[in-house]
């Protein structure tokens, strides 16, 4: 009885897995009325979001032509590893030539690359790479102490509700992007100079010491987020392409 | 087919001996089902593919010590946890393999708990004590809990934090966007710790529209709130031209008017728009409103409601008199009562009624309604649960009108009914709900909300945390929400902050909003002289905000009545005036604070105090700050900045006592601005000013 059982279990497993395996998800693509020669990225590259959750702004990419032209009604596929999401995950440009996705990135904290891709006229891919960047619970962390106490000197770029104060600064501090230089130093160094200030590692006065003002935590998740955020990405930030 | 397994049954059990020998082998062959399953099962294969990859790293020796074999388990039974999923995720707490990304192996990332304290599926859900991967993550028969998607998993923080924490902002604009949308007006939503979610908007009420406003606008609204205004958060209700025709009709029927809430206005204002539009921007409206502009972007704060078109919308006898005073129409509204002249609110009304679109109501000709269609309206406005929003005379707040949400997170997946195509998940109903709920059926009455992916993401975060578990969870294990104070100031001065509605941005003693800074301790702060000036005509400190304290045109009596209130009620026990060299301070310390100022401290990097050389535009300017602060408050300040602000930025520096004295003589010594004319002398009892040279 239970060797019948455990047969017809194990076939009927067999049976569901092979014809799981199968349906991958065959969405009928809309066909293209038109082709074109490149894709480019409009707006939407080089976001920051907390794993899991969605980008700020939505990515939207363009089909051009050979004369560089917007082309409409070009086929656009997007695809990233798994546990990237796209809303739409595939779509015709529209008559500016464009095509607009919201993307959820994956679980796990790294840089994402996204890919879009079309079909030129002689059905070849064309591929343009994106990439973002998902920070992990420490680094989302890090982010707020940045966005609260650090963003406004060491962010050189202005918005209107935010003005920088780089510009009046005699000695420029280093915005955190800037991989060249602050991947160089330990993350001794960097507690060193956040917590004492800049004169710890002898540099400008200017930067104040945050030691008593900062936990010790804060500064940690600070740290873990300016290597999450620099360019070229620093090694000690995990998986340069996070895979999920 | 009968002769088949009757010979069957012969040879296998034909006799004794037969029979024992089969019954043997069965017997020996189930035995061996335990071993066996266990040989196979899943963690076992996992935790051998995890020994080989760790063999070829360079911390291999580590690794292999931390690992432990066989199945593990956390069991905390306070929680109900037991949890197994650490036989397969056995790298868990490995965070040298940051570079892994294939699971199970990957390290946690770092969150301020311990994993031996919480387990797994407190945070994660799904079923901790299943050892196979298809049980522990997917909801089965016996099962309804899948693993939580990872950007919803801060729901499952706010199960034991009831209030905001810095490292959950979705959640914190869940739990904010359900007030502020009046998603709880209508569904009761009980917290674990026995209050009720309260709404944060402030729907109007609809007793006296009819003073305010057109039948033509109404319907134009009810028909689609965001094409009067895009940032609107009254939702869509879907209605037929009929039901709108009918509901416009009753609630203009139903109206009454309040005296004094529409005026005609013979002075007369400057008609040209620019005046209007400088009085719009000197009185700091759009802290607070928002506008359009041609490109298409909103300028302006989302405390009141957007005036794009606010010209199609009141009529112009109300706006007269709203401008005049607001609290006649609505005596608790969050817009403060400007003192205007005749001709600043003409001016003003104008400004403001130009701001139409002759496009709105263009195609709105409604007859005069028949009292069948009266009668209709006021049905429909009842089965709507317009009252459970707004205050309508005659229709009383329905009672529950909504399906109570205290308990959503925990909804088995049985109870309910999904669309084809969609995920059977709990997350994913509540998302498909809030995003399109009129598609779960006929007949279904929640409106239609215009929320962006990401809000959506956010309200479904903050109603997963309604679960059984947070609702049953023992108090020793959560962390409570600070409890939002109500504190009122007392007397005249309370009564005119209430006019002046101070705390729609202000916040004082934990009541109040958060666009403006704390006056809990304003009066240990600033001088007299400072703050009555400031009443009359408030400049700006920072001069990068863009958001600033509008001029309400107080009389004099008004800002001394404050003043004198502020400084004698808003002290701080640690500001000790007393303690300041009554002297003033020595040429010597001037010279020294300055030298700490622009050399140890650095402050011109965000202070401005000689606006020749500084160009820091961070802090407040610090020109005149020897005219407007306190000696007392600017020492206190320079030992411990936090102590008088709790988060505010200034870095805490632990100054030596000379230090901050020295400091606090040369920022006393940078006196100026204007004089304080209008104010008073020292009355008795109110603060003596402390420090003058």
């Amino acid at each position: 009885m239970n060797r019948h059982l455990i047969i017809g279990v194990v076939f009927a497993a067999a049976v569901l897995a092979t014809s799981c395996s199968r349906k991958t998800e065959s969405v009928a693509l809309p066909k293209p009325t038109a082709f074109g020669a490149a894709i480019v990225e409009s707006s939407g590259g080089k976001q920051i979001a907390q794993t899991g959750s969605l980008l700020p702004q939505p990515v939207v990419v363009q089909v051009n032509d050979e004369q560089g032209t917007a082309v409409a009604g070009a086929l656009v596929q997007f695809a990233a590893a798994p546990g990237v999401s796209f809303d739409p995950t595939f779509g015709l440009t529209d008559s500016s030539g464009q095509v607009t996705t919201n993307v959820s990135l994956g679980g796990m904290a790294g840089r994402y690359q996204l890919t879009a891709s079309t079909f030129d006229k002689s059905h070849k891919n064309v591929e343009l790479k994106i990439e973002e960047i998902a920070l992990g619970y420490q680094q989302a962390l890090g982010r707020r102490v940045n966005d609260q106490y650090c963003d406004r000197c060491h962010n050189p770029e202005s918005t209107v509700e935010r003005v920088s104060n780089y510009d009046n600064l005699e000695v420029k501090p280093h915005p955190f992007t800037e991989g060249d230089t602050l991947n160089k130093m330990s993350d001794a160094d960097l507690t060193a100079i956040i917590s004492h200030g800049g004169p710890a590692l002898n540099k400008s006065a200017l930067m104040p010491a945050w030691g008593n003002t900062l936990s010790k935590s804060d500064i940690q998740a600070l740290i873990s987020y300016i290597r999450a955020v620099s360019d070229p990405p620093s090694r000690s930030a995990g998986p340069v392409y996070a895979k999920n | 087919m009968n002769d088949k397994p009757r010979s069957l049954w012969q040879r296998l059990f034909g006799d004794s001996v037969r029979a024992f020998g089969v019954v043997s082998l069965i017997f020996l062959g189930s035995l061996a089902i335990a071993p066996a399953k266990n040989f196979f099962s899943e963690w076992r294969h996992y935790q051998h593919n995890y020994l080989r990859m760790i063999r070829n790293r360079s911390e291999a020796n580590t690794l292999q010590r931390h690992f432990q074999g066989g199945i593990q388990q956390i069991w905390l039974p306070e929680l109900g946890v037991v949890d197994r999923c650490t036989s397969c995720h056995v790298g868990l707490k490995e965070a040298s393999l940051a570079d892994v990304s294939t699971q199970p192996y990957r390290p946690h990332p770092v969150i301020p708990h311990k994993g031996e304290q919480f387990g797994c599926t407190v945070c994660h859900r799904g079923q901790g004590a299943a050892t196979t991967v298809e049980e522990a993550h997917n909801s089965t028969l016996a099962w309804e809990q899948p693993i939580l998607p990872a950007k919803y998993i801060e729901s499952s923080c706010g199960e034991c934090h009831r209030g905001p924490l810095p490292g959950t902002p979705q959640l914190n604009q869940g739990r904010s966007t359900l007030s502020r949308y009046g998603c709880v007006h209508c569904h009761t939503v009980k917290l674990a710790d026995g209050s009720t979610m309260k709404a944060t908007d402030d729907p109007p009420s609809l007793s006296h529209v009819a003073d305010k406003t057109t039948r033509e606008w109404i319907y134009a609204w009810l028909k689609d709130p965001q094409a009067y205004a895009a940032t609107s958060t009254m939702p869509n209700f879907k209605l037929s031209d009929d039901d709108a025709r009918d509901m416009s009709a009753f609630l203009i029927a139903n109206s009454t008017p309040i005296a004094g809430d529409s005026v005609s206005i013979t002075a007369k204002g400057a008609a040209d728009p620019a005046a209007g539009a400088s009085l719009y921007g000197e009185s700091f409206c759009a802290s607070c409103h928002a506008v359009q502009n041609a490109a298409g972007n909103m300028v302006g704060g989302d405390v009141g409601p957007e005036l794009t078109k606010v010209g199609s919308k009141v009529k112009a006898e109300w706006l007269l008199a709203w401008l005049k005073n607001p609290r006649v129409y609505d005596p608790g509204t969050g817009m403060p009562h400007y003192r205007f002249t005749d001709a600043q609110v003409t001016t003003l009304q104008g400004f403001l009624q130009a701001k139409a679109d002759s496009d709105l109501l263009a195609n709105v000709h409604l007859d005069v309604a028949t009292p069948e269609q009266i009668a209709h309206g006021k049905r429909l406005v009842s089965d709507y649960g317009c009252a459970s929003c707004h205050e309508i005379a005659g229709i009383k707040k329905p009672e529950n009108f909504a399906p109570e949400l205290s308990r959503i997170g925990s909804k088995p997946v049985t109870q309910l009914v999904f669309l084809p195509g969609m995920q059977h998940t709990l997350p994913d109903y509540i998302a498909t709900k809030i995003k399109q709920p009129r598609s779960f059926g006929q007949g279904l009455k929640m409106p239609q909300y215009t929320f962006t992916p990401a809000q959506i993401d956010s309200l479904t975060t903050a109603l997963l945390t309604l679960s059984e578990r947070a609702a049953t969870l023992p108090p020793s294990l959560t962390v409570p929400a600070a409890p939002e104070s109500d504190y009122q100031p007392a007397g005249k001065a309370g009564k005119l902050m209430t006019d002046l509605a101070c705390f729609s941005c202000h916040r004082i003693n934990g009541h109040g909003g958060d666009m403006a800074p704390d006056l809990t301790w304003e009066g240990s702060s600033v001088q007299r002289d400072w703050l009555v000036q400031f009443f009359k005509n408030p400049g700006t400190l920072r001069p990068s905000l863009i958001r600033r304290m509008p001029r309400f045109n107080v009389t004099d009596a008004e800002a001394n009545e404050l003043s004198d209130y502020i400084l004698t009620v808003y002290q701080n026990p640690a500001v000790d005036r007393d303690s300041m060299p009554v002297g003033g301070y020595s040429q010597g310390q001037v010279e020294l604070g300055k030298q700490l100022f622009y050399g140890k401290y650095s402050c011109q990097g965000c202070h401005i105090v000689d606006t020749k050389t500084d160009k820091g535009y961070i802090g407040p300017t610090l020109t005149h700050v020897g005219s407007r602060l306190t000696a007392a408050w600017m020492y206190q300040w320079f030992k411990n900045p936090q102590s008088l602000r709790p988060g505010t930025i200034e870095p805490n520096r632990t100054m030596s006592d000379e230090d901050a004295n020295a400091l606090t003589a040369f920022l006393m010594s940078q006196k100026g601005g204007k004089s304080g004319a209008v104010a008073k002398a020292q009355r008795n009892g109110a603060p003596k000013e402390v420090a003058k040279r």
